[in-house]
């Protein structure tokens, strides 16, 4: 099994010699790093125009644009929320496709439904009704442990679900229509047609939260959250108030996943119940944990990887998804950490590689 | 007293694991409980630490009824627990583990340092394993973690919850000398111990648990020349 598992050990390698390659960088060349990074991902609806790679990351039967936006954007915010809760604070909630549902509705209703706010303006009302939503769903149920967190929140996304399909006020199964689109800026306009304003937005909107989170990430919150998920009695006894982060960590993930929603939202134009399906929480879980619990590039990678390879390989239409499945399995045999690990000390892995080195050396 | 306990009652669902037990920490004592498995020791631990709900009576520290205060919270006042066994961050390396004592003080990093200096110098072992990774350690050096890390918090009551549990008899000598080390330095510690003979030599006071009763008490030394004590505890 570990001989199989090594079969990583090349792209762990090659991770860490980007890591290395990286911490010797002086500040100057990391922040052009950065830019360059940042600037080919906002060209990357030309991506396909390149010769030799455009037809291979180009996505059959659908734009490649729109992918981006509507699947990758989407699993990408929803991945670093929902890492939050699961990665970070150790809490397994599989009803997270609410609070998603959660921001997509209160931007449908204050648009369209009930309302006539811009976009823009639902935008923050709707992120604090999600962490609100974070806060009803937590406070009575965060004193829970793992399995029985897991199925309590599972309920939640369907309790979430089931009101929107019951209740006349929220449009029932028909949904609501005529969402309002994002405020036209900078020349661009968010039509119907060209998804590539949405793209923009959206990759905005993940900067902005990786920023965010970056920052929480290395505070004494998520200090508090990483002792939570390794020992959550330990914790308490070093005076963590543990029931606080937890809440916290509910609330910030709510956020997000609320901003997804909203985003989303703007977009389609029109929502219904059977956009959040069960099924898309199992599959927002699957993102982080494929990707790298508890590390937030980790989480990022797997929303890449959960909503572009399912459309790189719609010409497989039927077997997709099937093959997709397989993928899962064998990662959790093989690498049951995710592809990015979530980081161990960064000390301790620096002492590693500098002993490495040495061995080498002699 | 630093801490005083009064006819305290704990419940397990319907089952009373304390059924009224009272002692006493002294300012700079140390204080050992001693007594078999299931005598209800852990539980009385939980309880001063406040992971556990007090169903009757009280538990006062420095004057202060901190019955019903959080966990957390009694950090704050300078009590602080080693937990039993493996109770340390297994994914943190031993620096972050020890950081983590140093949680609810925050601030101050030359302070800070001084502490890591003071809790390397007891335990050099856990220097050499700075940036192993907890889970990583021996069960001696674990132990060594946990207890360093509570002392990172600076207590003014260090609860240590069997200290010696799972460790080679060397190993036992050596963390009781740092226990009477740690309480030379003006920290009042209570032991929670099954090594009873080792406990008592340390303990200026100590008490006997027995099905959730304290059933003897007296100094440390009186305990161990106590007959029944002996025949019971110390092996004859």
């Amino acid at each position: 099994m570990s001989t199989i598992g090594n079969a990583f050990a090349p792209v762990r390698d090659a991770f860490d010699s980007i890591g290395d390659a990286f911490h010797r960088m002086n500040q100057w060349q990391k922040y052009s790093f950065y830019a360059i990074v940042i600037i080919a991902l906002y060209l990357a609806p030309f991506w396909t125009d390149i010769p030799v790679i455009g037809p291979i990351v180009d996505t059959p039967g659908t734009q490649f644009s729109t992918v981006l936006n509507d699947q990758v954007i989407i699993f990408v915010l929803v991945a670093l929320g929902l890492n939050v809760v699961v990665g970070l604070a150790g809490l397994l909630d599989l009803g997270y496709v609410g609070f998603y549902a959660v921001g997509a509705y209160v931007t449908a209703i204050l648009t369209s439904a009930h309302g006539n706010l811009p976009w823009l303006l639902s935008l923050p009302i709707a992120v604090v009704v999600s962490m609100l939503f974070g806060v009803i769903l937590g406070a009575p149920t965060l004193r829970l442990r793992g399995d029985y967190l897991a199925i309590v929140t599972l309920g939640f996304g369907e309790i979430i679900r089931l009101t929107a399909k019951n209740m006349d006020w929220l449009g029932a199964s028909r949904g609501i229509s005529n969402i309002k689109k994002p405020p036209s800026i900078f020349g661009l306009k968010f039509g119907v047609i060209d998804p590539k304003p949405y793209y923009y937005l959206g990759l905005t909107l993940v900067l902005i939260v990786v920023f965010v989170l970056h920052r929480i990430e290395y505070s004494r919150v998520g200090r508090a959250w990483v002792a939570i998920r390794e020992d959550e009695d330990a914790a308490e006894l070093m005076g963590v108030h543990t029931f606080k982060f937890k809440l916290w960590a509910f609330t910030i993930g709510a956020a997000v996943g609320g901003l997804a929603g909203v985003h989303y939202a703007g977009k389609v134009g029109f929502i219904n119940p059977d956009n959040f399906p069960l099924q898309l929480s199992i599959l927002f879980l699957a993102a982080v944990v494929l990707g790298g619990s508890g590390n937030m590039y980790g989480a990022i990678l797997g929303g890449v990887l959960v909503a572009y390879v399912p459309e790189r390989l719609r010409n497989f239409a039927d077997k997709r998804v099937f093959v997709f499945g397989v993928v899962l399995v064998l990662m959790m045999v093989f690498r049951p950490e995710g592809i990015l690990p979530k980081r161990v000390g960064d000390e301790h892995k620096k002492r590693q590689r500098s002993s490495q080195n040495e061995e080498v050396a002699q | 007293m630093l801490l005083e306990v009064t006819d305290l009652h704990v419940f397990y669902g319907r089952i009373e694991a304390i059924k009224g037990i009272s002692f006493g920490v002294g300012e700079g004592e140390i204080t050992t409980l001693i007594g078999a498995n299931g005598a209800g020791k852990t539980t009385t631990m939980r309880t001063i630490s406040g992971v556990r709900t007090v169903t009757q009576g009280s538990v006062i520290f420095d004057g202060q009824d901190i019955t019903k205060m959080a966990p957390h919270d009694r950090v704050k006042l300078g009590i602080c627990q080693a937990p039993e066994g493996r109770g340390i961050f297994p994914g943190m390396t031993v620096r972050e583990n020890l950081d983590m004592g140093t949680y609810v003080r925050g601030g101050d990093s030359a302070q800070k340092a001084a502490d890591l200096a003071h809790v390397f110098h007891l335990f050099p072992r856990l220097e050499e394993r700075i940036s192993q990774l907890g889970g990583t350690l021996s069960g001696g050096e674990q132990q060594m973690l946990a207890i360093g890390r509570a002392l990172m918090s600076r207590p003014r009551l260090l609860l240590l919850d069997e200290p010696s549990m799972g460790l080679a008899p060397m190993l036992i000598a050596q963390i009781f000398e740092i226990i009477k080390q740690i309480n030379s330095e003006g920290i009042s510690v209570l032991l929670v111990e099954q090594n009873a003979t080792q406990a008592l030599r340390v303990a200026h006071r100590g008490y006997v648990l027995e099905t959730g009763y304290v059933v003897k008490d007296g100094s440390g030394h009186d305990l161990l020349e106590d007959p029944a004590v002996r025949a019971a505890y110390l092996g004859g």
